[in-house]
């Protein structure tokens, strides 16, 4: 592990969080604002390339920046909570539904299919 | 178009987040088939400061362009991660540890989703108290 590889991770976990910002934004200047499409967007397409990555089996360094930098800093765990949280408070029940099981569900399919594609180049 | 400044913090909030998870990942590597515990870890406490950040700086102080994308945008969100939490529930799914798989989604949610409520209720209640 070379500080190199350390320096990556910082310039690409930053890179990775303004991908994500700037996404989001995209996403939401376009959407209603009733229901958090750019988090949504922004961590599916997340799931589909963390798992093209897994499915490439790099080695050790390239899975460090490609997947836990890059693609690890881009998706939100806190962010997608924290919507969901304050749609709980504005008594949104459907839409708080959908963005918690159609998260989870959505994002291990998007997982898989990533692999799948990562598998197979 | 974001002005620079914000870009520029979200960037390097990003970063050390990014880092610090990457550290720990490094540090504690998971065992499978196992808990991931440094992805639980920093969702939970991401989640929780993300919750305090996010109330405070909307609620409480003044309206400020940086401090939003550097410690919530950048920070939190770079500190956790959908994906990888994605991809471990898979390789759970795959190796049929389906016990496992179901009670790391739902502890994860249910923690994060605890996580903001009671930094927001402390932002808040902190908040009343400054007022009374």
């Amino acid at each position: 592990m070379t500080v190199l590889v350390w320096l990556g991770v910082v310039l690409i976990g930053g890179a990775g969080s303004v991908l994500r910002f700037a996404v989001d934004g995209a996403i939401s200047s376009r959407t209603h604002r009733s229901f958090p499409y750019g988090t949504l967007v922004v961590n599916l397409s997340g799931a589909v390339l963390l798992g093209l990555v897994t499915g490439l089996a790099l080695s050790h360094d390239a899975a460090l920046l490609a997947g836990t930098a890059a693609v690890g800093s881009y998706t939100t765990f806190s962010t997608w909570m924290f919507e969901s949280q304050r749609l709980a408070e504005d008594r949104q029940v459907p839409s708080l539904a959908v963005n918690i099981v159609g998260s989870l569900v959505a994002g291990v399919a998007a997982a898989a299919l990533g692999r799948l594609v990562g598998s197979h180049l | 178009m974001p002005d620079r400044r914000e870009v520029a913090a979200v960037f390097a909030g990003g970063a050390v987040g990014a880092l610090c998870r990457a550290l720990l990942g490094e540090a504690y590597p998971a065992a499978t088939p196992g808990w991931p515990w440094v992805t639980f870890g920093v969702n939970i406490v991401g989640a929780f400061l993300l919750g305090y950040f996010a109330t405070r700086l909307q609620e409480r102080l003044p309206l400020s362009s940086y401090r939003r994308p550097l410690l919530g945008t950048g920070l939190c969100g770079g500190l956790t991660t959908f994906s990888t939490m994605q991809v471990e529930l898979l390789t759970m799914i795959d190796t049929r540890h389906y016990g496992l798989a179901i009670s790391y989604a739902t502890t994860s949610v249910a923690g994060g989703y605890a996580a903001i409520h009671l930094a927001t209720a402390m932002v808040r209640r902190v908040r009343v108290q400054v007022r009374v």
